[in-house]
């Protein structure tokens, strides 16, 4: 009874495996030339809605993408994975930066209003800005139940049980459909694209469209004033005995 | 241009923020040691990208067995003056000298990478396939290894790194890009995969979209090893054979031992250099 359909979130990111550099102005890090690849947890949720789809739950997977031109690369991923067709709101290259969670959640809501799916999966945060909004934004704007942390999601007459990771252990939840839900890292194992698929994918059609025509007014509230590199960890000291150990604490008005 | 005494793990680390990366690339690099490296001339996985380490060396320092010291070094790209007697050392195993300094000639660190593994169902379709990587996209290809199942089983098995395909394969061929520009490897990267489908080289294969999943294709091959140790009482080859001929010797080799009972026969190798890993495994040692 393939009914269900979902509609899936993710962002092009800088690839987790970089080595992250402050850019001279300190206004953001260096993005030119850095190798960038699909947010991580956003694997996570296109990998949900393909096993939703492959266990028959699921009748489309629509993937969308707010970002510059090479967006389209992650969303052809997506759709390598087993996604049906992609949506692509495009803002201008350099703008991405400035792109902030109450706006993404803005165009999503847009797009939900468009495509009507059942379940909206989103990654639960971008590696870039870490700010774990979006999915709580969009839900509020939507006023539907949200599954946020989700490490397990099951489906059972119209409604989804799912567990969420939270910081005293793990919360089961049940929510009625549609909701909105966010993806953590331990939902799933996200496959590989194989080749014959990225191969079909670029049949897969990629809707283009803009904030503007979706009426979403998309400037930044919130403006980065300085971004540094961590302090440098300094090395610790030791000490013989307990006695030195208290006089040392003193010292640095520990204690 | 300054000096570093270093393990050849450490050497890569230290390299990299200055845009260089090294010559050789090989599953101990963690552990391996330079000096080591120069005198057993190892190969590694990007001998088809970078030549042999010979070819990398530009200057040597040498002790000698009588305490005199021979000293090659130089910075030199090209110098062709006189005998060139440290290529001697190369590969002596420790039995001329020893080799106290060395100065190496560093590629440029690449920035674009890519990683892709295929499903072969012969080692003939192995061959297929990797003759078309050099055809289609030799200028940036930096690796080419191939496995068998025995050994992608021991690995997934053994050491819990999963196959990246849902069904099994009799051979694994795993290709490497290195370049400059990450939309024209791509693009010709995806020219040849288009091929080796229509061609029918592969039956599957995937792409690394992540230097994540780029790291996990590469650990499949460069895990082998230490997985293959858990099958039983390992008999290392390290042969050198004509490339059309490399897996026929792990044919009869096979064929030999299937009468006998726990022996399995994990064979993999750099297909480029036609340097074939061959371990014929018994479940314990025996001289026969």
């Amino acid at each position: 009874m393939a009914s269900l359909r979902v509609l899936v979130g993710c962002k092009r990111v800088i690839d987790y495996a970089v080595k992250i550099r402050v850019r001279p102005d300190a206004l953001g890090v260096v993005t030119d030339g850095v190798k960038h690849s699909m947010n991580p947890f956003d694997e996570n949720a296109i990998e949900e809605a393909v096993r939703m789809k492959q266990k028959k739950l699921v009748k489309e997977i629509v993937v969308a993408s707010c970002g510059p031109t090479q967006s389209q690369e992650t969303i052809r991923t997506a759709l390598a994975m087993g996604a049906d067709r992609g949506i692509h709101v495009e803002v201008p290259k350099g703008t991405e930066e400035s792109l902030q969670p109450l706006a993404v959640a803005k165009i999503f809501a847009k797009l939900v209003e468009k495509e009507k799916p059942d379940v909206v999966i989103l990654g639960k945060q971008a590696i870039d800005d870490d700010s774990n909004q979006t999915t709580q934004l969009l839900a509020g704007i939507l006023n539907w139940p949200q599954g946020t942390m989700a490490s397990v999601v099951e489906h059972s007459d119209g409604k989804l049980k799912i567990t969420r990771e939270v910081d005293g252990g793990l919360e089961d939840i049940s929510v009625n459909l549609p909701a909105v839900i966010s993806a953590d890292l331990r939902l799933n194992e996200p496959r590989y694209a194989t080749l014959p698929n990225i191969m079909k994918a670029k049949k897969k059609k990629i809707e283009k469209m803009s904030p503007e025509d979706l009426g979403v007014d998309v400037s930044p509230r919130i403006k980065v004033l300085k971004v540094v590199d961590p302090p440098v960890r300094e090395a610790g000291d030791k000490v013989p005995d307990v006695a030195t150990l208290m006089s040392k604490l003193k010292e640095k008005g520990h204690i | 241009s300054s000096g570093i005494n270093a393990e050849y793990g450490v050497l890569a680390d230290t390299v990299a923020p200055h845009g260089y990366t090294v010559p050789l690339d090989l599953g101990s690099r963690g552990s391996c040691q330079i000096g080591g490296n120069l005198a057993t001339h190892a190969g590694g996985l990007r001998v088809l990208r970078y030549g042999q380490l010979r070819a990398s060396v530009l200057g040597m320092r040498v002790v000698l067995p009588d305490g005199g010291v021979l000293d090659s070094m130089s910075h030199m790209r090209k110098d062709n003056t006189g005998y060139d007697l440290k290529q001697l050392f190369i590969g002596s195993e420790g039995t001329l000298g020893v080799i106290t300094d060395v100065s190496l000639l560093l590629p440029q660190q690449p920035s674009s990478v890519n990683v892709a593994m295929f499903g072969c169902s012969s080692f003939e379709k192995v061959i297929q396939t990797y003759r078309l990587a050099r055809q289609t996209m030799g200028e940036v290809v930096s690796a080419c290894e191939f496995l068998d199942e025995t050994c992608m089983r021991a690995v997934n098995d053994n050491l819990s790194l999963p196959s990246p395909f849902p069904d099994r394969h009799p051979f694994y061929f795993l290709v490497e890009t290195s370049g400059s520009n990450q939309d024209h490897d791509m693009e010709k990267l995806e020219g040849y995969v288009a091929r080796v489908f229509e061609e029918g080289g592969a039956d599957d294969g995937v792409l690394a979209t992540s230097k994540d999943q780029a790291a996990k294709l590469m650990a499949l091959r460069e895990n082998i090893a230490p997985a293959l140790k858990q099958l039983g009482y390992n008999y290392k080859y390290d042969v050198s054979l004509p490339i059309k001929h490399m897996y026929s010797l792990v044919e009869k080799i096979r064929a030999m031992l299937q009468s006998y009972e726990g022996c399995h026969v994990g064979s993999y190798g750099h297909i480029a250099d036609g340097d074939l890993h061959f371990n014929p495994i018994s479940p314990e040692f025996s001289p026969a």
